[in-house]
């Protein structure tokens, strides 16, 4: 599936495109087929989102997983910090991204 | 320390409300990030993975406790509690909001700091010896030319659209404990043989893609025209760089494509044309910023004797503390390399700390060195135990100065955007495999310099032992490099061979250790016996 992913304006946050709109989550994330060119440039336009991009990730049990290591370690947050991620009181978290 | 003037503080300041009002600009649509982008990175705003990072540039290393305290105000207030220094003597926060971005500069510029030129094609942050002013080998205090050259260099137009970064560094002692060689313009204070004070000049070194090491141009530049001396490298690259292509830009390219003979040439010619100019720094001048950076009012009388009767004090003493130049003062080192920690890491908390113990023991001065750790320049020697105990108590006592576990890390792909692998993990990593402290004490001096990335911010060109993070189809990948040194013994890194996963880097790290181990002689440190035995020992000894 291909998923858009990009950094909110003002805060920076890491955000995910839901369909309607953007979520800190990957698991809200929504496979934009081949709309993903439009939607972004559509939201960079409203700023809504910040350097938006596409990427490819794999549809699981669990929600969508970054096909890249780079966009599962921003899904998550720093693998040395745990408890800065977004499940902090997970602690295996971190072996989704490797 | 040097102190804003009005001046300075009125430049500071207007250039936070511009900062303001371009930030307004973004939010509200009437800028887009195109327009933005150059914007923000002039004031050291950066987009990373999680979030934006703040670069606030800490000029020469020096610090006093009210800025420090600053930094940790601004840590818990605007980031998370914590900041990460770096290997040019900055402080980064990692998680910062853009709409927060211009009150924190605001609150920076209540303590004369800033984040300008800590990114873009300008002169960056001047870096110089953590321990100026207290090195029992300096010649003297190098700070007061680093900011001669700061003031001179900010703002200044014909630097502010540089073909690349540009980054210095000064220092006065023969020890090189800040990089020198790796830098693009590097000047040593030295005395001639009339005495007088002058530069040994070096340009065009530097990491990223291409390492080069720094060639000297100058044997002797006198004090009084080195700003000449500077403009004159300056123009030559301004005129002659290859902006047309993003990695032939840095001055290191310039250098060695026109030869260090030609180089020269062409820089003296320009010098000899700066010297008519009359924009040398004039002595009164040099005079005004020196009296900033005159030494603290150092007692006298004071014992040399250190009780070492806590052994796990005595140990600290002897892996921490160096050799002041006042009598019955010593110089400490505080490191932040705790085994399995994050390199250069500090909380607010020990920023505290470290700010109430320079206040209380070190006529409130603080440094920062290019290893990511921190210094008390000026301790009296019957104070040590008082500061081990506070910083023991803040998990800030670790005795692991320039050993194995001491290693350089950049943020890797934890936290950066250009990043291959990360860098953090094979640190930590590497700290857990050499945590027992004789066999730390044992190996001696060993600098492991570890980058996620080819652009080298973690220095693994200059690492006794590097690692450098690579993505091989998709996945974390490390080389590994030997013979490194940042030191005044500098040399460039070799690779060694095919790459390891984060494990495989580890043992290899090992294996080269322990082939050191077996054929060294007698008071060799790990690069000694490298370039003793050559290369070939060690890399049949990693790869069998
Ligand atoms: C996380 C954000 C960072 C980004 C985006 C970044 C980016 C870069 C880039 C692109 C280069 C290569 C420049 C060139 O060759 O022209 C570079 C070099 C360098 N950076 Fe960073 N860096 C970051 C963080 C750091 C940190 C945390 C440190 C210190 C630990 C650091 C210290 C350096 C040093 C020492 C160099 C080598 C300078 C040279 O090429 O001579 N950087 N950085
Ligand atoms: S070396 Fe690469 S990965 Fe490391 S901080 Fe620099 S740019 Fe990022």
């Amino acid at each position: 599936m291909r998923i858009l992913t990009g950094n909110d304006l003002k805060t920076g946050a890491v955000i995910w495109w839901t369909g309607r709109g953007w979520s800190i989550h990957v698991e809200d994330a929504a496979d934009v087929g081949e709309h993903g060119e439009a939607i972004l440039a559509a939201e960079d336009g409203a700023r809504r989102v910040n350097g938006g991009y596409i990427i490819n990730a794999d549809e699981t049990p669990k929600g969508p997983r970054p096909a890249h290591i780079k966009d599962r370690i921003r899904a998550l947050g720093p693998t040395v910090r745990p408890d800065l991620s977004l499940k902090p009181a997970d602690p295996a978290a971190g072996e989704w991204v490797i | 320390m040097y102190q804003y003037d009005k001046y300075d503080q009125a430049m500071v300041d207007a250039r936070v409300e511009d900062f303001r009002d371009q930030v307004r600009r973004r939010i509200a649509g009437d800028m887009n990030d195109d327009q933005f982008k150059p914007l923000r990175l002039k004031n050291g705003l950066y987009l990373q993975l999680h979030a934006y990072m703040l670069r606030v540039a800490i000029p020469y290393g020096t610090l006093d406790s009210r800025q420090l305290r600053k930094l940790a105000e601004i840590a818990r207030k605007y980031d998370r509690g914590y900041g990460h220094f770096t290997t040019r003597q900055n402080l980064q926060y990692h998680w910062i909001k853009l709409e927060e971005a211009p009150d924190i500069l605001a609150e920076l510029a209540t303590v004369e700091m800033h984040a300008i030129q800590t990114s873009g094609e300008s002169i960056r942050n001047i870096s110089a010896d953590q321990y100026a002013g207290a090195a029992a080998d300096e010649i003297c205090d190098p700070r007061p030319w680093a900011e001669l050259l700061r003031q001179a260099t900010s703002f200044h137009p014909e630097f502010s659209y540089l073909p690349r970064k540009f980054k210095i560094c000064v220092i006065s002692s023969p020890a090189d404990r800040a990089a020198l060689r790796w830098h693009d313009c590097a000047l040593r204070i030295v005395r001639n043989e009339a005495g007088e004070e002058g530069f040994e000049v070096y340009a065009g070194g530097g990491m990223g893609r291409t390492p080069f090491i720094a060639y000297k141009i100058r044997d002797f530049c006198p004090a009084a025209q080195i700003f000449s001396y500077i403009q004159a490298i300056l123009r030559v690259w301004n005129l002659h760089a290859r902006r047309d292509n993003i990695h032939k830009q840095r001055m290191k390219i310039l250098v060695h494509d026109l030869g260090e003979e030609e180089f020269r040439r062409q820089v003296e010619e320009a010098f000899e044309h700066f010297l008519t100019l009359g924009t040398d720094f004039p002595q009164a001048e040099y005079d005004r910023i020196a009296a900033y950076f005159a030494p603290p009012p150092f007692e006298t009388g004071l014992p040399e004797e250190i009780d070492r009767t806590d052994p796990d004090f005595a140990l600290w003493v002897d892996q921490q503390v160096i050799a002041h130049k006042a009598p019955g003062y010593a110089i400490a080192n505080i490191s932040l390399k705790p085994i399995g920690g994050i390199g250069g890491d500090v909380t607010a908390e020990q920023m505290e700390v470290v700010a109430d113990l320079a206040k209380r023991y070190s006529f409130d001065d603080v440094r920062v060195t290019h290893a990511q750790n921190l210094v008390l320049p000026h301790v009296r020697k019957i104070d040590l135990y008082a500061v081990w105990e506070a910083l023991r108590e803040a998990k800030l006592a670790d005795a692991n100065l320039d050993l194995v576990t001491d290693v350089i890390a950049c943020p890797g792909l934890d936290y950066c955007t250009l990043a291959n692998a990360r860098s953090i993990p094979v640190a930590q990593k590497i700290q857990q495999r050499f945590a027992d402290m004789d066999r730390q004490r044992d190996l001696g001096e060993l600098k492991i310099k570890i980058s996620g990335c080819i652009n080298a911010c973690g220095h693994h060109h200059a690492g006794h032992i590097g690692i450098l993070g690579v993505d091989r189809k998709g996945t974390e990948n490390y080389q590994l490099l030997l013979g490194g040194s940042g030191a005044e013994d500098t040399t460039q890194a070799k690779i060694t061979g095919p790459g390891f996963d984060e494990d495989g880097v580890v043992d290899a790290v090992e294996r080269a250790v322990e082939c050191y181990r077996t054929l060294r002689d007698p008071g060799e440190r790990f690069l000694d016996t490298y370039r003793r035995v050559g290369f070939d020992a060690f890399k049949e000894a990693i790869y069998g």
